[in-house]
């Protein structure tokens, strides 16, 4: 039976080598509901990573990261590229249930054959994104796109795990989101490598602009950095500002390409995916080992968590 | 000890050009609250975009929702195009003003179920919690 499986799998990863979009639709799912063909997958696919420019979408909820992920769609496909688009929203802790609202903003691109879109639940993965984040990208790669855009769920002030997922974090904000001592504190403002003011058609657009540089100027050394994030203001709802944000993304990625960075990057970004991969199994594997008898030892008192979870972990240790 | 359950995933649309989205946002909502990953479309939609989604998305369900009377023309033309791309295991269910005696027409044409005004949402859910795994296991 594996092996028939595996010639599945083997089938699905052509098809969407081959441009398919129901193979990779397909794909995606087993990839990211951890199916028993995922591995198989992303060891198919992953000769393709690293050739396109993954970019992140990330910043707080409503700030209009999906309208401007419309937006740099129709950027893209302008200068005749092809964009996959994964866009995380929270998957309730409380239910398992997500409410997907991110293509809703993109659906115009949707039957052009050169975008495909695939929205994700979070579930469980606190840090902006989801477990399986990179399956899916390695997917998307292998399907040949050249721009990947990954846009996080809602962020708050230290949801930065897009910084070890994409090659170029665009930070979105607005104006009247804060001044320039909420720029000042750790966190999201360190992950940008394009700070975006969105909605600069609702006014305030400058002073954000100028509470954001002067914040970023405070860390700033004697020496000049080669890559300093540029600040840039835009209006997803009108277009202003985005062919700017085009050409800053686009000089990012020469940036990678052309300095030890990209290499650098893509090295964090496989150490972020090995770590998903492996404390996922493990904590899994570890937590199919809790009976019924350690929890009513402990209920009795006759074991206690640490000495339950230490014999857990012994054979998971080595 | 841990069983992770099989999260099923629902497309929410609307097709033609008919605005009113309450009725939607309700079922998105109901059918979020019973663990289902939902994905809305939002409104002005074509068959054919609403069957692409539903391909990209790889939904396990696809639900109409349409208060204009143009059923009879726009629902079996989402259900011709799930079939057309492929999406055979996928259920095809409606919602909205939809007089009981076009529900057996539609049937026939590939809408699996029609749910009326004043339907229970629990009616909904457990309609797609019982027939979700047996139409995926194909």
């Amino acid at each position: 039976m594996r092996a028939g499986s595996k010639a599945s799998a083997a089938a699905l990863a052509q098809g969407v080598r081959a441009g398919d979009k129901r193979s990779l639709a397909r794909a995606l799912s087993l990839l990211i509901d951890e199916a028993p063909d995922a591995d198989i997958l992303i060891q198919k696919f992953f000769s393709d990573s690293g050739r396109a420019q993954k970019i992140g979408l990330s910043g707080p909820p409503g700030t209009g990261k999906s309208t401007l992920c419309g937006r740099l769609i129709a950027h893209f496909r302008g200068l005749g590229l092809r964009v996959g688009v994964l866009a995380v929203d929270p998957t309730s802790p409380l239910t398992g249930g997500a409410f997907l609202g991110d293509r809703l903003r993109v659906q115009e691109h949707v039957s052009d054959p050169g975008v495909f879109m695939r929205s994700l639940g979070s579930r469980g993965m606190v840090g902006g994104v989801s477990q399986t984040i990179f399956g899916a990208i390695h997917a998307l790669e292998a399907a040949g796109f050249s721009k990947i855009i990954v846009e996080t769920v809602g962020t708050g002030q230290d949801e930065v795990t897009i910084a070890k997922v994409a090659d170029t974090v665009a930070y979105v904000t607005t104006p009247q989101l804060g001044d320039e001592i909420q720029a000042m504190k750790a966190g999201v403002m360190e992950i940008g490598d394009v700070f975006v003011v969105n909605k600069a058609d609702l006014g305030g657009k400058d002073k954000a602009v100028s509470d954001l540089r002067s914040a970023l100027a405070l860390g700033r050394g004697p020496e000049k950095k080669p890559w300093e994030p540029p600040v840039v203001a835009v209006s997803a709802a009108t277009g202003e500002g985005v062919p700017e944000l085009g050409k800053i993304l686009e000089d990012h990625w020469r940036h990678l390409m052309g300095s030890g960075e990209g290499r650098a990057r893509r090295s964090a970004q496989h150490k972020e995916e090995l770590s998903l991969y492996i404390s996922r199994r493990l904590y899994r594997k570890a937590l199919d080992r809790i009976t019924d008898e350690d929890l009513e030892r402990m209920l009795d008192h006759r074991s206690d968590p640490v000495a339950v979870a230490r014999r857990i972990l012994k054979p998971v240790r080595g | 000890m841990v069983t992770e359950k099989k999260t099923y995933r629902v497309l929410i649309a609307k097709p033609g050009l008919d605005g009113h989205d309450r009725g939607a946002k309700v079922i998105v909502r109901a059918l979020r609250d019973a663990g289902f990953e939902v994905i809305y479309t939002g409104i002005r939609q074509t068959p054919e975009m609403i069957a692409e989604a539903a391909l990209q998305e790889d939904v396990d369900a696809v639900g109409l929702s349409l208060l204009s009377g143009a059923h009879m023309t726009l629902f079996p033309q989402v259900a011709g195009l799930l079939k057309k791309k492929g999406m055979k295991g996928v259920l095809l269910f409606g919602g909205g003003i939809i007089p009981d005696e076009d529900v057996p027409a539609l049937k026939k044409k590939g809408v699996h179920q029609v749910f009326g005004p004043g339907t229970p949402l629990s009616s909904i859910v457990g309609y797609l919690q019982e027939n979700l795994p047996r139409a995926r296991g194909k």
